[in-house]
């Protein structure tokens, strides 16, 4: 009775001790932020109730968007090669196959009126700073256009499988024109010098990201990175909720990719130390037996 | 040379040349500790088992670590964790077994403490015990280093820095600690020799005196009672097991510490696969980058409290500055557990609670490391700071007191008998 008793004033002043220097110390450092918000209500230049008509859509992306942007799955090839177009736009403007599907309809509507607004970047070009982002709004368009070009992309736009393979596909188009992920092999699409140029840093490698930041962090931080880093250069990027979980998803698969492993192996082991207790405990009573 | 003749058995021929029956005897079934004691005094079976285990995945982690500027991020992030099979679950071992055996250090100590383990003939035990912690600290803290990540380097630069506010030869020293200006490659590469080679060796060398130490003395007991040994040796030899104050080191004592670390391991493993962030701080998944401090730097949790006691010290007092103030109660700090035997004047050897006024000493100055270990890790602005230096004069002048608040708990003792 009198080792519980022991036990338990260890336990508390462990515990009080644990408490402070882990959950509430990084509270402290980590205080907690707006819920990330996956509908991104904030734009609203566009009405994105209005039904896109893809035929319209086709005609509009074809007269306006194909001179920058690839769309590969509508056989549109990109129409120069990565370091040229990087060198030309500051950032190889991104393939707009998987558009359709990663981006966030409301969100996608809104930064084709107007990108700076949509990307929360106003910081970086504005007027005063004299700075122009590569992509000129759109906001001459109907809205009724917009949603028609919304319609066309999402109608390209293929399906990815829930694997690695299809998460990798996910984080390319989302992440991969800035972002190098070396753990995977994984290279920027735009040459490293002038990213710099362009974001005024060297976009960092992902490959830890997930335990360096965590998921946690990641959920909030991907889906508007200005709530936890204001004056990042990083743009929001609009992904809907589930293109996010499958970027996460594959930053969990190439930084910790032995999760799986780990959690089977543990209940394994922590069985073998349950029975290795109970039978050390048994020899233990039948040993002081003779000694009590 | 002696005579052999031709050996009966296996044991026997061993017997011969090494006298194992006789060294078992001596180490092991007649080696004598109190019976009277409670599952603190598996703590030192704990950190034997927890010593193997650091060296065990040291040695698998060495296989494969680079010590180089450029390599040693990588070679741990990418080559040991996900490439060697199990390497995983060496570093995971390795990083919470380091973390966990300072727990399990600071737990043995304050029971020393606690029981007043530490005087009336056991004060070699204890500084060799402290010689140990502060051994340890040193090997956590070189460890530290070797991942090459963003705490690795700026906890590095900080504690390295520290030695620059020694009077005179601080700056020059600094210098020839990091083997450059700033924290480098040379410094990771001498950093992963201490770790590896010269620390681990003294700290066997220190093991083993440890226990040595142990051996005349003898192990301390839940009541602090002093009885001769070789007459209760004598009761358990002739089978009254029962009356006798003592057992045997194997297989009694040890069937009890072996049940104490099956718990332990249970929560040791937890730690190991499902908990292990405490112990991984996650900014130390970013790559060192001198050109870019982390927004807040704190050390490891067993640092925390002599790293309060260090930063409390914020602003001038009598001309001295802030800084100069810290370093000397950080100095003071670090070595004043050493001369605990020394400092409490009592001789009295009870626990803490049946003692009048060293009980109050005793909790007040666990609440204190507590309250320096939270704040230490607390960024120090605004009150933090102001907690922070409360609680580090609280530490220097709770030691400062010990002598005279024990000399009057001997007078009050002497009265009543």
């Amino acid at each position: 009775m009198k080792e519980f008793k022991i036990l338990a004033v260890l336990v508390a002043l462990v515990g009080i001790t644990y408490y402070g220097i882990e959950p509430y110390a990084h509270s402290v450092m980590h205080p907690a932020v707006a819920p990330a918000d996956f509908t991104f209500q904030d734009v609203k230049n566009v009405d994105t109730s209005l039904a896109g008509n893809v035929e319209n859509g086709k005609v509009l992306v074809e007269a306006n968007c194909i001179a920058c942007h690839a769309i590969e799955k509508a056989g549109h090839p990109a129409m120069m090669p990565n370091a040229d177009a990087a060198a030309s736009y500051g950032v190889v403007p991104p393939d707009l196959s998987q558009a359709g599907r990663i981006y966030d309809k409301n969100y996608l509507a809104n930064f084709i009126f107007d990108p700076v607004t949509a990307m929360h970047v106003q910081q970086k070009y504005n007027p005063e700073s004299g700075k122009a982002f590569p992509m000129p709004s759109y906001n001459w368009m109907s809205p009724q256009d917009i949603m028609d070009v919304v319609a066309y992309l999402q109608s390209v736009a293929p399906k990815v499988a829930d694997n690695v393979e299809g998460h990798k596909s996910t984080f390319e188009a989302a992440c991969g024109r800035c972002h190098n992920m070396q753990y995977a092999g994984i290279e920027a699409t735009t040459p490293a010098s002038v990213i710099k140029e362009h974001m005024g840093a060297n976009p960092p490698d992902l490959s830890q990201y997930i335990k360096s930041r965590g998921e946690h962090y990641l959920h909030s931080f991907i889906n508007d990175p200005q709530v936890l880093l204001k004056g990042t250069s990083m743009p929001r990027v609009g992904l809907t909720e589930k293109a996010q979980e499958e970027v996460i998803a594959y930053m969990e698969e190439v930084g910790d990719s032995k999760k799986a492993e780990r959690e089977s192996l543990g209940v394994w082991v922590i069985l073998y130390s349950v029975i290795f207790a109970i039978l050390a405990y048994l020899w233990k009573r039948k040993i002081w037996s003779e000694v009590h | 040379m002696a005579e052999f003749k031709k050996a009966d058995s296996m044991l026997e021929w061993f017997d011969q040349r090494l006298g194992v029956v006789n060294f078992a005897k001596v180490m092991m079934t007649e080696y004598w500790i109190p019976k009277n004691i409670n599952f603190l005094w598996a703590m030192g079976v704990l950190l034997t088992v927890l010593f193997t285990f650091l060296v065990v995945s040291g040695i698998f982690l060495l296989m494969y670590y680079k010590p180089d500027a450029n390599m040693a991020f990588d070679s741990v992030n990418y080559t040991i964790m996900q490439e060697v099979a199990y390497g995983w679950l060496f570093r995971h071992i390795h990083a919470v077994g380091a973390s966990v055996v300072f727990l399990i250090i600071y737990i043995h100590m304050f029971t020393g403490i606690y029981y007043g383990s530490y005087k009336k003939g056991r004060e070699m035990i204890w500084i060799s015990g402290m010689l140990l912690f502060m051994l340890f600290s040193a090997e956590g803290f070189s460890g530290y280093m070797l991942p090459w990540g963003q705490m690795s380097y700026w906890a590095a630069y900080v504690i390295t820095e520290i030695f620059g506010g020694i009077p005179f030869i601080g700056d020059d020293l600094v210098v020839w600690i990091r083997g450059n200006f700033y924290v480098a490659d040379a410094t990771l590469t001498r950093f992963f020799m201490l770790h590896v080679l010269l620390i681990p060796l003294a700290i066997i060398g220190a093991i083993v005196f440890h226990f040595y130490a142990l051996r005349f003395p003898h192990v301390n007991n839940e009541a602090g009672e002093f009885f001769d040994f070789d007459v209760e040796a004598k009761k358990y030899l002739a089978g009254n097991k029962k009356h006798s104050k003592v057992i045997p080191f194997w297989p009694v004592f040890l069937s009890k510490d072996v049940f104490v670390l099956g718990v332990f391991l249970i929560f040791f493993f937890y730690l190991v696969f499902f908990h292990y962030g405490f112990a991984m701080d996650p900014i130390n998944f970013d790559k060192a980058n001198g050109l870019k401090t982390p927004a807040h730097i704190y050390p490891e949790w067993y640092f925390l409290w002599s790293y309060e006691v260090l930063r409390g010290w914020f602003f001038e007092i009598a001309g001295i500055s802030g800084k100069d103030l810290g370093l000397m109660a950080f100095g003071f700090a670090n070595i004043i557990f050493l001369v605990m035997p020394w400092l409490d004047r009592s001789p009295v050897v009870k626990p803490a609670n049946q003692r009048p006024y060293f009980k109050y000493w005793f909790w007040l100055m666990i609440a204190d490391l507590m309250v320096l270990t939270e704040f230490g890790k607390l960024p120090p602005t605004g009150p933090n700071a102001w907690v922070g230096f409360g609680a580090s004069l609280t530490f220097l002048v709770l030691f400062i007191a010990l002598p005279f608040i024990t000399k009057a708990e001997a007078a009050k003792v002497k009265g009543k008998k």
